[in-house]
């Protein structure tokens, strides 16, 4: 079956793969296609195929030099919970868009007064005549300068218990009661925002899933989030090809995805490991090459992990939470590889900018690494959904039950 | 690669499950652990007759099931689980890859068949001294005597070799390191137990005074490499079985002992280094299940054998320790059975390599 996939794919590739149509263009002919998205369904620009189809569709892709659908932030999870929650119609809307890049989404979850308990929220929607009108705050919301679509979680109901009162929206950002301020990161990147909603309004269409459901839509979302960590964690380089799609490419790269730059240091880099030991030296450091070693047995089996969940995902054989052993098992690899890192640079690691080892790279290994274990929930939310829910422990003792207008809050 | 396991190797390893459950609780374990044979031979007639266990990965053709290291691993990790006393590593895993990787056609007929069906029992005298099996370190001299071999000199750290019948034992001739088939009952063949701190793992000293052997295979060639990978892989499964039940006991005993009139449980250390635990033990069983299905692929397992064998060893020590800790003083008890586990974890730390030594192989092994 394989096989015969990647004929077609070669063989549709033959005809059609132009290096000089624009980005869109050809990312709406992979859509029609169905080679954007192959594991989607049918009735929504896919072909329903496994993971391993959907492996060979990329290399044929890769091996062809052509450009793959957008895939970068947050417009993943944006796809994958309209997938799960949202109506034909918004299915149709949306994910198109997701795949030809043509929008891009940003996640409003977090609020000043709620990170980790975001069922806490307290930015409001109320419906006025036939819309919804929202106000409030949410922060640490990357890449929201960029983005036209918002996945927003708001209190609709204040009577309810927290987490019956929340509903969850699509916002169109680029309204006049929105207003987007960036955040300077420790790691000097300003890939994170604050938003600001002053009656912004809300089409009544773009209610996903029901009013006082929106908490298990953003579970939805946060699961994705969370198994995604395990992946595309290396840095892409396109090599310099010319074509103006090649153009266009460089050009998402650099400003609609240039909130996401630092990502693959945060994840640790890894894949630089071997190569920094032999610039200096360390390879040869019995220790060092210890510590090497560890971190590749993690990484490994942490891939390996990832590979059969997805099998296992498929086959409709997961418990739902197996997503954040992947993140915690992210958080232990991306510290150990600041370690690593560390240690095979040696006092280079005191350097930063142009004088740090590797063009920057390394230094920013090491400013970067702390976001892994707090973005998309802390180390210890994860922990907590571990214990309760694949080991069935207790779960935690509660003080906020009742209403939610009466509860303690920031 | 495969990235999961079939319908049919589930269902296999729910009918080994029970069976192991129903003959090799703890308290069978106690009792063959202080036996100097440590098993029990009617429970091994019945798992190589009935679950044909011993010859599950060895070929049909050798009387054998025919299956794979996938289906072996999953033996070895219920195995590993309840700690089942039995020569199964030593006989099944070790001296029956010895002889189908190394052995000629005929020693393949004449050998694997009792292995396979539990009424020969082998083991390998590989290890002099402790650690990787490295061809430098084998000192046991070979010398033609008449129609055969003879051997002499010491190997150490024998498996069940107290109660082996066949030896499998590494020596070195002018033409270098090669394998030889020795009765362990014949003259010139001195074997003493070693103390052993895990006593469901019993260790033999052998020493070899002009033994009569047997070349196994082609003089000089001795595939230990391959021989020894094999065994690591399926090691590495067995491993990660005792890691798991370390998790789960630890997890249980937390949900039933109550303190500060709550479940020990409902503390959020508690919870905490549960799942920092889960992560590692589920870490671990990939790279062991996927070294075997690289092995079943029959690409080259080396690196993939080492890196899970230091993954599991360490998760299982730590496994183990944690179990102990969330028990309390009850944990520190001979009482309790966490020590069974515990011993057997930190035997399988230093068996075949400690996790710094399967580091450093797992490195060479790519390359770098
Ligand atoms: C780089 C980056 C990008 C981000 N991008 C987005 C985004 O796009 N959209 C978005 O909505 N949010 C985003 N976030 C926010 C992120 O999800 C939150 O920061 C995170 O969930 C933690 O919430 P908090 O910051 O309010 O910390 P808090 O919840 O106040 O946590 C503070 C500390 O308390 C601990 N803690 C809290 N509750 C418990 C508990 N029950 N048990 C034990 N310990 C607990 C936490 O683990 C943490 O160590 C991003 C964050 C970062 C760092």
């Amino acid at each position: 079956m394989i096989d015969d996939v990647r004929a077609e794919v070669r063989a549709w590739l033959a005809t059609t793969w132009d290096p000089n149509r624009s980005l869109v263009e050809w990312r709406g002919m992979l859509v029609d296609a169905g080679w954007a998205a192959p594991d989607w369904p049918e009735a929504f620009h896919g072909r329903n195929l496994p993971p391993a189809a959907v492996r060979a569709v990329s290399e044929e892709l890769a091996a062809a030099g052509a450009i793959g659908a957008a895939q970068a932030g947050v417009r993943a999870l944006a796809a994958a919970t309209l997938l799960e929650h949202g109506n034909d119609d918004q299915k149709r809307r949306f994910l198109r868009g997701v795949l030809t890049g043509e929008d891009a989404w940003c996640q409003l979850f977090s609020e000043p007064g709620s990170g980790s308990d975001l069922a806490g929220a307290t930015t409001r929607a109320e419906r006025r005549g036939n819309q919804w009108i929202v106000n409030g705050q949410k922060v640490w919301n990357t890449s929201a300068h960029h983005a036209n679509y918002g996945l927003l979680l708001a209190r609709t109901d204040w009577d309810l218990p927290k987490h019956e009162g929340l509903s969850y929206f699509v916002i169109e950002m680029h309204q006049p009661g929105v207003e987007v301020r960036q955040l300077k990161q420790m790691n000097g990147h300003a890939s994170f925002n604050e938003v600001f909603f002053t009656d912004a309004v809300v089409k009544p269409e773009n209610l996903i899933g029901s009013e006082g459901g929106g908490w298990s839509v953003a579970v939805t979302t946060l699961a994705h989030e969370r198994s995604g960590f395990a992946r595309s964690r290396e840095a892409r380089e396109d090599g310099g090809r010319a074509g103006r799609i090649y153009d266009e490419y460089r050009q998402e790269v650099a400003v609609a995805n240039e909130p996401y730059s630092w990502y693959p240091q945060r994840a640790g880099r890894v894949d630089l490991v071997i190569e920094r030991a032999k610039e200096t030296g360390a390879i040869h450091d019995p220790a060092i090459r210890q510590e090497i070693a560890r971190l590749l047995i993690l990484d490994q089996s942490a891939q390996w992990y990832a590979a059969r969940f997805r099998e296992a995902q498929k086959a409709r054989r997961t418990r739902g939470a197996e997503g954040s052993i992947s993140k915690l098992a992210a958080s232990q690899i991306a510290r150990l590889a600041s370690d690593v890192h560390t240690a095979i640079s040696g006092i280079d690691a005191m350097l930063t900018g142009p004088d740090s080892p590797h063009g920057g790279i390394i230094a920013e290994i090491l400013v970067s690494v702390p976001a892994v274990s707090i973005a998309g929930g802390t180390d210890e939310i994860q922990r907590n959904i571990l214990a309760e829910r694949l080991l069935d422990m207790p779960k935690e003792a509660r003080f906020d039950t009742g209403p939610f207008r009466d509860i303690k809050r920031n | 690669m495969e990235f999961a396991f079939s319908a049919e190797q589930e269902q296999f390893r729910d009918i080994l499950a029970r069976f192991l459950k129903d003959k090799s609780p703890p308290r069978a374990v106690r009792r063959l652990m202080a036996t100097a044979e440590g098993f029990d031979a009617d429970v091994w007639r019945q798992a190589c007759g009935e679950m044909g266990l011993a010859g599950l990965h060895l070929p049909e053709a050798y009387g054998g099931a025919g299956y794979g290291p996938v289906e072996l691993g999953i033996a070895m990790e219920e195995q590993g689980r309840t700690l089942f006393c039995a020569p199964f590593l030593a006989s099944a895993v070790m001296a029956g890859y010895a002889v189908l990787l190394a052995g000629s056609e005929d020693q393949r007929h004449a050998l694997l068949p009792g292995i396979a069906d539990g009424s020969t029992i082998a083991t390998v005298a590989i290890c002099e001294r402790a650690g990787l099996w490295s061809e430098s370190d084998i000192t046991v001299a070979a010398t033609r005597a008449g129609d055969g071999w003879q051997l002499d000199g010491r190997k150490r750290f024998v498996v069940d070799g107290q109660t082996a019948d066949q030896l499998i034992v590494a020596a070195r001739s002018a033409a270098g390191v090669s394998l030889f088939i020795v009765d362990a009952r014949a003259d010139g063949v001195h074997r003493s137990a070693a103390n052993v701190m895990d006593p469901t793992r019993k260790l033999a000293d052998i020493d070899f005074d002009a033994a009569p052997a047997q070349l196994l295979g082609i003089e000089g060639q001795a595939p230990l490499d391959r021989i020894f990978d094999a065994v690591l892989v399926s090691f590495a499964n067995e491993i990660v079985g005792g890691a798991q039940a370390m998790l789960d006991s630890a997890v249980e005993y937390t949900k039933l002992r109550v303190q500060f009139g709550r479940t020990i449980a409902s503390f959020q250390a508690i919870k905490h280094r549960l799942a920092d635990l889960l992560v590692d033990v589920e870490l671990a069983k990939a790279a062991a299940y996927q070294a075997a299905q690289q092995l079943a692929d029959g690409d080259s397992a080396t690196a993939s054998a080492s890196l899970a064998k230091a993954a599991a060893s360490e998760v299982y020590m730590r496994a183990a320790r944690e179990c102990i800790q969330l028990h309390g003083g009850i944990g520190f008890t001979w009482e309790n059975d966490t020590h069974l586990w515990f011993k057997r974890a930190k035997s399988s730390e230093v068996f075949l390599g400690t996790p710094g030594e399967h580091r450093e192989r797992m490195l060479q092994a790519m390359g770098v």
